[in-house]
């Protein structure tokens, strides 16, 4: 039996649009994940600090606001530093073709535009997990404990 | 034929689906009839256009008289840019301006701020201090032309600035004609733009209500939004019946402030959505209307008709655009264009086709313009009022929407109001439950978004996207150093020490706002001040 799946929903920058990023938690809550839901207004600091403490498979992130070629390679590169690059980084929002390219060459994972079925975002994380990882990139182990704290 | 005889006929009829409901979920009957409106009475419950309910319209020849005011939501990028795009808009026949602010603006934060690192001029336009929106209304009279701007928890600093760029060209605030939206409750239930607690932002609100009705009578001083309330997912139901729950709570604020009711009430004005369902969208407003005057009316005591009478702005509903077939947005801007001119809007934004990936490039937004100038010179549509008054079936709908919302007012007031139960998180667990059970509803092939989960295909869309280069945000940073360099900064101080002052002396802040406006004190120095008198908001986390 695989363990359940962790999932970190982030909502990094000022962008308050929140339908997506709540739609999508409680389709991954419903198909059997964990999922933590970091609320609006989240640096990328405290994004990557969440998704370290709740020892998250995935982090994905909604961003609405234009600001993705900022957040996305900030959180990305936020990682590496703390040495948990094996933390897949998926996201979606209002991101034009040319600059999902791009982020998906700069490390993340997948991107999933508008009209995305949620089946589609649930299929693809439990497919991209379950996948044996190469050596060293993912720290394995859990705290015996994991924090219940803003966890729905 | 008699009723019977035709329901025994249908009865041997199949029916090419299980379930027939609005997009919010309401069960449609195959037929509405004179029974299903047998309560209602014409002249009690419907009336005449410019006539108590006000059902048909708020004024008595409508669309006769005047057109919609057609009001593209603008801006992006520097305010140079927008002042370009604005000028562009007027000449190709559009009659109002609507100024789209970006993130950190519309935050308060100014653009050298470290959160605003990748935001700025991204989805708005860029406003630090004064400067800025000197630059936006640069050669556009004020005095000719009515501007809407979406701003909330700094709303007040933006009218302040408008009030001063007026000044500046000659345009005495009395004669400014425009909106500010300046509706807290509906960021902490949808839009989530914040900075203060509620009881504080009810109390800048009602500062600029108060201000305004001396000072500058022809401003709309709240534009009260359903508009975001529905793209954050909830019914059309639910739009109504928040949007008004809110209405009514900046009544009772202002008349809790000591203010009469006729003397504010007249300026408020709304903001709904237009939505996939096009009779239901159209039974909405007419509902909108009904409510707001008889409980204006009869629970507020307004007199002024101008107080009971329901002026609105609507905008086409960006959550129904599709990323997928970004031309069939054009089509479906269209049918939710048309609905919100047949149910009696006062102005109209229309969505453009390439919204799902970027703001609009000049192109997208000019089909989308035309789209509305085509409905009003072509079609006929505006050439009667409220064609579709007397149809059984809106009306039906029309009463059941009513129906509805007073039965959320009572949940609402069971809460202890708007504000208690924005902070139990009714309304977030309300909208939040509706956009995932609509997005089930869309797995399961129960609702159909063409292009999305009916007739896909697999053709990648080519069209143009607007890009905004880094160059912006590293121009205004640039920009504002020069403008704090420039400035008396001893009398930037001076005014924020007497803005603090009013703040906690509970005062009336508009006068000191505009005194730090008339300085080049910029809006993040304002709400920084404010912020460490009035404290911030966190919002209870709940999906």
């Amino acid at each position: 039996m695989y363990k359940k799946i962790r999932v970190l929903v982030g909502k990094p920058g000022l962008d308050g649009h929140d339908r997506g990023a709540k739609v999508v938690a409680a389709a991954l809550r419903d198909a059997g994940m964990e999922v933590v839901y970091t609320g609006l207004h989240q640096t990328c600091e405290s994004v990557v600090e969440a998704a370290i403490q709740e020892d998250v498979d995935v982090i994905g992130l909604s961003i609405l606001s234009g600001a993705h070629m900022t957040i996305f390679p900030k959180v990305l590169k936020l990682l590496k530093a703390k040495k948990a690059s094996g933390v897949l980084v998926i996201g979606g929002g209002i991101i034009p073709a040319e600059d999902m390219k791009k982020l998906q060459k700069a490390g993340v994972r997948k991107l999933f535009g508008p009209g995305t079925p949620t089946s589609e975002i649930v299929g693809w994380i439990e497919l991209n997990v379950h996948k044996p990882k190469k050596k060293g990139t993912k720290k394995r182990g859990r705290p015996k404990k994991a924090s219940k704290k803003r966890r729905k | 034929m008699k009723k019977e005889e035709w329901k025994k006929k249908l009865a041997t009829c199949k029916e090419r689906d299980s379930k027939f409901t609005t997009v919010s979920g309401l069960p449609v009957k195959v037929l509405y009839t004179p029974d299903d409106i047998s309560d209602t009475d014409y002249a009690r419950d419907v009336g005449f256009p410019g006539a108590f309910p006000y059902v048909r319209g708020v004024y008595t020849n409508m669309y006769r008289g005047r057109l919609w005011t057609m009001r593209q939501f603008s801006g992006f990028g520097s305010p140079k840019d927008t002042n370009k795009r604005y000028k562009y808009l007027l000449r190709h026949g559009q009659t109002g301006l609507s100024v789209a602010f970006d993130f950190p603006t519309l935050y308060g934060r100014d653009s050298d701020d470290p959160v605003a690192r990748g935001e700025v001029g991204k989805c708005g336009v860029a406003v630090d201090s004064l400067r800025d929106m000197e630059i936006i209304f640069n050669a556009i009279p004020l005095e000719s032309i009515s501007t809407s701007m979406t701003i909330n928890p700094p709303a007040a600093m933006l009218l302040a600035m408008y009030i001063v760029v007026g000044e500046k060209q000659g345009v005495p605030a009395n004669i400014l004609t425009g909106t500010i939206q300046n509706d807290m409750l509906k960021e902490y239930q949808a839009q989530k733009t914040w900075i203060y607690p509620p009881e504080p932002s009810m109390k800048i609100i009602t500062d600029t209500v108060e201000y305004c009705s001396e000072h500058v009578p022809k401003w709309n001083t709240i534009s009260i939004s359903g508009y975001h309330i529905r793209e954050a997912g909830a019914t059309a139901t639910q739009e109504l019946a928040f949007t008004l729950k809110n209405g009514f709570t900046y009544v009772e604020h202002g008349i809790r402030a000591g203010l009469s009711v006729d003397k504010f009430a007249p300026r408020l004005s709304f903001f709904f959505n237009s939505h996939l369902d096009f009779f239901e969208e159209i039974a909405k407003y007419r509902a909108a209307r009904r409510i707001w005057a008889r409980v204006m009316r009869e629970k507020y005591n307004a007199e002024d008709p101008r107080s009971y009478v329901m002026r609105f702005h609507t905008q086409t509903a960006g959550c129904t655009l599709t990323a997928q077939q970004p031309e069939n947005n054009i089509m479906r801007t269209a049918y939710q264009a048309l609905s919100a001119v047949l149910g009696g809007t006062q102005s109209l934004h229309t969505n453009s086709m390439d919204e799902t990936y970027a703001l609009p490039t000049e192109q997208a937004v000019k089909l989308a313009l035309r789209t509305q100038q085509l409905l009003a010179c072509e079609t006929g549509v505006a050439n009667t009022i409220d064609p579709l008054g007397g149809s059984y079936y809106v009306e039906a709908l029309t009463n059941e929407l009513e129906k509805g919302a007073h039965k959320y007012f009572e949940r609402i007031d069971k809460l202890g109001g708007v504000i208690p139960a924005i902070e139990k998180g009714f309304f977030q667990k309300e909208i939040s439950r509706s956009a995932y059970q609509y997005q089930k509803a869309l797995e399961k092939h129960e609702k159909f978004h063409v292009g999305v989960n009916i007739f896909e295909d697999d053709q990648k869309p080519k069209i143009e996207i607007l890009s905004i280069s880094r160059e912006v945000e590293r121009k205004q940073i640039q920009g504002l150093k020069r403008i704090k360099k420039e400035r008396n900064n001893r009398r930037v101080k001076e005014s924020l020490k007497l803005l603090r002052k009013a703040a906690v002396d509970g005062e009336n802040l508009m006068p000191r706002i505009i005194d730090c406006v008339r300085e080049y004190t910029t809006i993040g120095e304002m709400c920084n001040t404010l912020k460490e008198e009035f404290g911030i908001y966190h919002e209870p986390i709940i999906f």
